[in-house]
């Protein structure tokens, strides 16, 4: 689509972290994480419903500013891996990970590395859009408000860069004080992606971010993520094995809680070394 | 693979004659519509009274003047709408608050926690308490010591009945935001008392309000909790710390006496009451649906 805005004139100043939720250097933002180096590194990670293990010793390197995608049929275990890697899990009491997923220098399971700076390194794309109940620049502005000091101008700045980024400005620009709910389902979704990259993660998690929307807002999202990727790294959950195809460099199928098999999505596709990979991916199940 | 067909049996089957089952759908019908049209007419039958006798106590001098003695004409009975209105306000300030916040702890922090599961069967109990029995552990608690009635303790009474209700539809309310707004809202590193605050509450608004309207609606017609707290008065408020005058017991009192132009006030004060009710309840019902249309 030719009319998709790339807007890098935009003036960004600075984002400065509010210092009472000072972060170690660690966390700030990696310079040195050179476009396919290893970005997040997972080690033995197991996860339980209660009592019930959902995820079975899933290792796996995911690769900085490529998409990764994870296939693999209904309940095996997607997006319950994906949930853990911003420990969002923990909003419900019964459930649990352990093992390593290495960010940095840093294990993100360890309670000692806080979940709210967490999840501003690391955004997430939820499969149904979720805009808050108020206006469209106050849902961008959301995040930036709770993570960051800035003036008024900035802050408009920074939300109509981000507007700009998930291609949606050019449709909301006349009607920021608008409810975000009034936008379509495709809008809306897209309105959730500006406000995650507004306050600048080094990666996006995407959880079925499409299955919820029409075909055209699916491209329209696809493309976006093409473009995303330049400056993220994006992991995305997906049921079809055509999206994971279409923009994925890399692809991991998922199977009854276990890893099966990743790869390049190329191999993946035409030439899989695992039975299990192949009749998924030819359609023989799930 | 055998296919198994059904074998035939070799029974015709006796079908239950027709007309006596309509005959019983007839009856069920007319015995639910029946029983429909009483529960309905006695609340028409009683609003129609309340209108029609309470109707010709209202003059400028009812919602103005101070009681009169009985035979004195032109007395009001401004001191006890005003009484019942600051008690209920009051009950209303320190009930909404204690819970909302209750019901943020059932729906929010407490969830699935066996602490949680206590507070929500006590809440229970405590909306089937007798309000009489409220207004006497109150008496017990506040006027005993102070050894003399209060608006305070009347406010007390309200309040702690108010509470449960409060607090019950608060968890209903936040329990129907999906959870997808949740998690979307710490996705993006704000906290989780920010999330209830800014995303949470938004969402629900509508229906915390109607919460906090039913249960006002709810106390501003007890009588029982304010006859062993507020007690009443006949002279103008002064001060919360004495008997405060109030439309529910005054009808108590009135109503008993055996003077005519009493119990045309007490009728008056009938009206009143059930009034505001009415117009608390439509409200609180308009408000809701409105909430829900989005």
């Amino acid at each position: 689509m030719s009319s998709f805005p790339v807007e890098n004139d935009v003036t960004t100043p600075a984002i400065r972290v509010q210092p009472a939720d000072a972060a170690p250097e660690s966390l700030e933002r990696q310079a040195d994480a050179a476009p396919g180096a290893v970005k997040i590194s997972v080690r033995n990670l197991n996860f339980f419903y209660g009592k019930a293990q959902a995820l079975f010793d899933n290792n796996i390197d995911i690769l900085g500013n490529r998409i990764t995608a994870i296939i693999g049929p209904s309940g095996c275990g997607k997006s319950t891996h994906i949930r853990t890697y911003n420990r969002i899990h923990e909003l419900y009491r019964d459930q649990r990970a352990n093992g390593q997923i290495i960010m940095g220098e840093q294990n993100i399971l360890d309670p000692a590395v806080d979940a709210i700076e967490l999840r501003r390194r690391i955004g997430m794309i939820f499969q149904k859009p979720s805009p808050f109940p108020m206006s469209i620049f106050d849902n961008v502005a959301y995040g930036l408000r709770v993570n960051y000091r800035l003036k008024g101008s900035e802050l408009t700045d920074r939300v109509e860069m981000a507007l700009r980024k998930s291609a949606l400005w050019n449709e909301v620009k006349d009607k920021l004080e608008e409810p975000g709910m009034a936008l379509s389902g495709g809008q809306q979704q897209r309105l959730c992606i500006a406000r995650t990259i507004a306050i600048e993660p080094e990666v996006l998690l995407m959880d079925e971010p499409a299955s919820a929307i029409d075909p055209i807002a699916t491209a329209k999202i696809e493309e976006l993520m093409l473009e995303l990727k330049h400056n993220y790294t994006i992991v995305i959950v997906t049921h079809s094995m055509q999206q994971a195809a279409r923009v994925s460099d890399y692809t991991a199928f998922f199977y009854q809680g276990y890893i099966i098999e990743y790869g390049s999505t190329k191999q993946m596709f035409t030439n899989p070394t695992n039975k299990q990979t192949e009749d998924y991916i030819t359609g023989r199940f799930g | 693979m055998v296919v198994e067909h059904p074998k035939e049996i070799g029974v015709t089957l006796a079908i239950r004659p027709v007309a006596r089952r309509h005959a019983a759908n007839r009856v069920v019908q007319v015995v639910s519509s029946l029983g429909a049209l009483i529960g309905l007419g006695i609340l028409v039958w009683i609003l129609a009274v309340v209108v029609m006798k309470g109707l010709g106590a209202f003059d400028l001098a009812f919602f103005t003047r101070l009681p009169t003695p009985p035979g004195i004409t032109g007395g009001g009975l401004v001191n006890a709408i005003v009484g019942t209105l600051i008690m209920t306000v009051l009950a209303a300030a320190v009930g909404t608050p204690i819970g909302i916040l209750a019901g943020v702890y059932l729906a929010e922090f407490g969830r699935g926690s066996k602490f949680a599961v206590a507070v929500r069967s006590l809440t229970n109990i405590l909306t089937g308490v007798p309000s009489i029995i409220v207004g006497v552990f109150v008496y017990t608690l506040l006027v005993v010591p102070a050894k003399s009635f209060s608006g305070y303790a009347g406010a007390a009474a309200l309040a702690i009945i108010m509470l449960p209700i409060v607090v019950r539809t608060t968890e209903d309310m936040l329990n129907l935001v999906p959870n997808s707004l949740r998690e979307a809202g710490l996705a993006l590193g704000a906290p989780r008392w920010r999330v209830i605050t800014s995303i949470v509450f938004r969402a629900a608004r509508n229906g915390l309000i109607t919460g906090v309207l039913l249960s006002v609606a709810r106390v501003s017609g007890e009588t029982a909790p304010l006859l062993f707290t507020a007690l009443n008065s006949p002279f103008w408020i002064h001060s919360l710390n004495q008997p405060t005058p109030n439309l529910t017991v005054t009808i108590f009192n009135y109503a008993m006496s055996p003077f005519a132009d009493w119990k045309t006030q007490a009728w008056g004060a009938s009206l009143l009451i059930t009034a505001g009710v009415l117009v608390l309840n439509i409200g609180a019902r308009l408000l809701f649906r409105r909430g829900k249309i989005r």
